[in-house]
């Protein structure tokens, strides 16, 4: 049931990536250059969806437990921390570039364009360096 | 107004993530998740995943527009800029659903930070890349 819930969040979350244009670089991009011809959608999507999610999220929290799990996973930290500002800065860099972040990416893997087989398989190897850094480099201090 | 309509849809899977599984939609975090050999939890991760790919081909053959055609000439910059997005979401604990749209939800003040600091990062690549490139 966990799983099948998951499975209908992902195809609602795609079909509102896909509606809303954040599928299509030149949105994404066109939003992020400022000094151009500003496109507002996806201030529009973010809009949105934190429109509905800030109203229903501390309903949601008046609940001991999910329907369907015995726990809540939400992030504790609270500090800022180094590697949350240049872990932002370099998603920033790669996502104006390509004008790709991961959810957009994985939905386009749909289109059939290899162009996101690119995208992707590079973010993964990117994650997995990453957690090949970590463990070697953190956990063992 | 489609860009506000399909926000909601991305606010709607968010809520059912956390009202049902108790979990938060950050595609990054789903994705590194899968990679980590130590997390258990993988069904719900995949299932979610296949849901995107899922939604993606529905997007395909009734809303084709979502997929416009890219250039072959951008695989270089797609292979670099997409191990960045990588390398990045998992330094920085989270994307544009997982900070963007579930923390600020939460009044995160990490991911209001974070939000800030990655729109203002790609604003600075969009610019850097339009004045060596001459186009956008």
């Amino acid at each position: 049931m966990k799983g099948f819930i998951a499975l209908i969040s992902g195809i609602n979350f795609a079909l509102g990536l896909g509606y809303s244009g954040m599928t299509q670089v030149h949105i994404v991009r066109g939003f992020l250059d400022v000094f151009g011809i500003w496109d507002w959608r996806l201030m529009g999507v973010m809009i949105g969806a934190i429109g509905v999610h800030a109203i229903t999220y501390p309903l949601i929290r008046k609940r001991k437990s999910p329907l369907l799990a015995p726990d809540f996973h939400l992030p504790t930290k609270n500090e800022i921390d180094k590697r949350l500002i240049l872990g932002a800065v370099i998603f920033g860099l790669g996502w104006g570039w390509a004008g790709i972040c991961p959810g957009p990416g994985i939905v386009s893997l749909a289109s059939g364009n290899p162009s996101f087989i690119y995208f992707i398989v590079s973010m993964l190897l990117g994650m997995k360096f990453f957690q090949f850094m970590d463990n070697k480099f953190t956990r063992s201090k | 107004m489609e860009a506000i309509y399909g926000g909601v849809l991305i606010g709607v899977a968010a809520t059912m993530m956390l009202l049902f599984n108790g979990r938060v939609t950050g595609i990054s975090g789903i994705v590194g998740g899968l990679l980590n050999p130590v997390s258990k939890d993988k069904s719900w991760r995949i299932l979610f995943l296949l849901g995107l790919l899922v939604g993606g081909f529905f997007l395909r053959f009734f809303h084709p527009v979502s997929f416009v055609t890219v250039s072959n000439a951008w695989r270089i910059d797609y292979m670099i800029a997409g191990f960045f997005v990588g390398f990045g979401t998992l330094l920085g604990n989270g994307c544009t659903s997982g900070h963007g749209v579930c923390g600020i939800s939460r009044f995160s003040f990490r991911s209001i930070i974070s939000t800030i600091i990655f729109i203002l990062s790609g604003i600075l690549s969009v610019v850097f890349f339009k004045l060596i490139r001459g186009y956008l």
